[in-house]
């Protein structure tokens, strides 16, 4: 069996993908995505910690972290249609108004 | 041959593991976003299977429904409603993502400082915990004078992982479960109120006034906006 510090490696390298994208891709949809890749790896972390205590914990905190992400998600596009109709483009830069 | 099925667990993690990271790293790096989704549900079917693995089956059902099923369907859509082929050119290995990079690479090595083989090696529970729900029984007990007392003793009844985390998910977090229904109602709603379009020609002559004056007061704050 792999041990709980594998699964906690590979949490930590989804994690790090994730945040990565977010700061480096400027498409306001990829970035939603990369969100959701963090959200992803914080729930093999439950899971696995879930596992080896064998409390169920975990997975009831990782039901509830996907609901999070669902309706983040459904606002997150929600929002972007409405700036892909305002500006027609999902670019993050082009989006500045409130820069100082 | 016996080494191969001894140690399956750890190969099949081997190769569901290195799947999603490789796959993770394309959504980042691809630059159409419709493939960026694509990569991005293969992250999520792995981390599925990771799920079964560590014996989470029904989180493992609930992420192939919501995230592959749901989440994925919500992004396609909204991939399909703005036109990608119109956007500009995103230049990709730019100055500004060096420090992405940089930041990834600094947030894995805080995390993985943190992992360490010790702290956690002293539990060595009973995995049937994770598929069992409590049964409450009272038991007589007749002490050494011959009094008889009630005592409350609890078994650990062994039914399967979705009963038992639903038993979970409704007696002891049943409060955090209607405020994450109460979640998913205020997200809807605003999504409904963010995402709806402007009134078309033909609709602006049977609709109300409240609802036209509205439509004109959202037009004078778009023309701010722009101006």
């Amino acid at each position: 069996m792999p041990s709980t510090e594998a699964y906690l490696m590979l949490s930590a390298t989804l994690f790090a993908v994730g945040l990565a994208g977010v700061v480096l891709r400027r498409n306001f949809i990829t970035v939603l995505m990369c969100i959701e890749l963090m959200l992803n790896a914080v729930n093999i972390n439950l899971v696995a910690f879930s596992h080896r205590l064998a409390s169920l914990e975990g997975q009831v905190f990782t039901i509830f972290v996907i609901t999070i992400a669902a309706g983040e998600a459904a606002i997150g596009l929600a929002i972007i249609i409405q700036l892909y109709r305002l500006k027609t483009t999902v670019n993050l830069d082009e989006v500045k108004e409130l820069n100082g | 041959m016996d080494a191969i099925t001894a140690n399956m667990p750890l190969l099949v993690f081997l190769v569901i593991g290195t799947v999603a990271v490789a796959a993770a790293i394309l959504v980042v790096a691809m630059r159409n976003p419709v493939h960026s989704a694509l990569f991005l549900l293969l992250t999520f079917l792995c981390v599925a299977v990771l799920f079964v693995m560590q014996s989470a089956e029904f989180v493992a059902a609930v992420q192939v429904l919501v995230y592959a099923g749901g989440i994925m369907v919500l992004f396609l859509f909204v991939v399909m409603l703005i036109n990608v082929r119109h956007l500009p050119h995103e230049p990709m290995l730019t100055k500004f993502a060096m420090g992405g990079i940089a930041v990834g690479l600094g947030i894995f090595l805080v995390l993985a400082t943190v992992v360490r083989p010790g702290p956690y090696r002293d539990e060595n529970p009973n995995k049937d915990r994770l598929r069992s729900v409590p049964a409450y029984r009272t038991m007589r007990v007749t002490g050494a004078d011959g009094t008889v007392t009630r005592k409350r003793v609890v078994r650990h009844r062994v039914v399967g992982n979705s009963e038992a985390v639903g038993m979970s998910l409704y007696r002891d977090y049943l409060v955090p479960f209607e405020v994450a229904s109460l979640f998913l109602l205020v997200a809807m709603i605003g999504a409904i109120v963010i995402g709806k379009r402007e009134l078309s020609a033909a609709e602006e002559e049977t609709a109300p006034e409240f609802i036209l004056e509205k439509v004109e007061r959202e037009k004078e704050v778009k023309e701010a906006v722009h101006a």
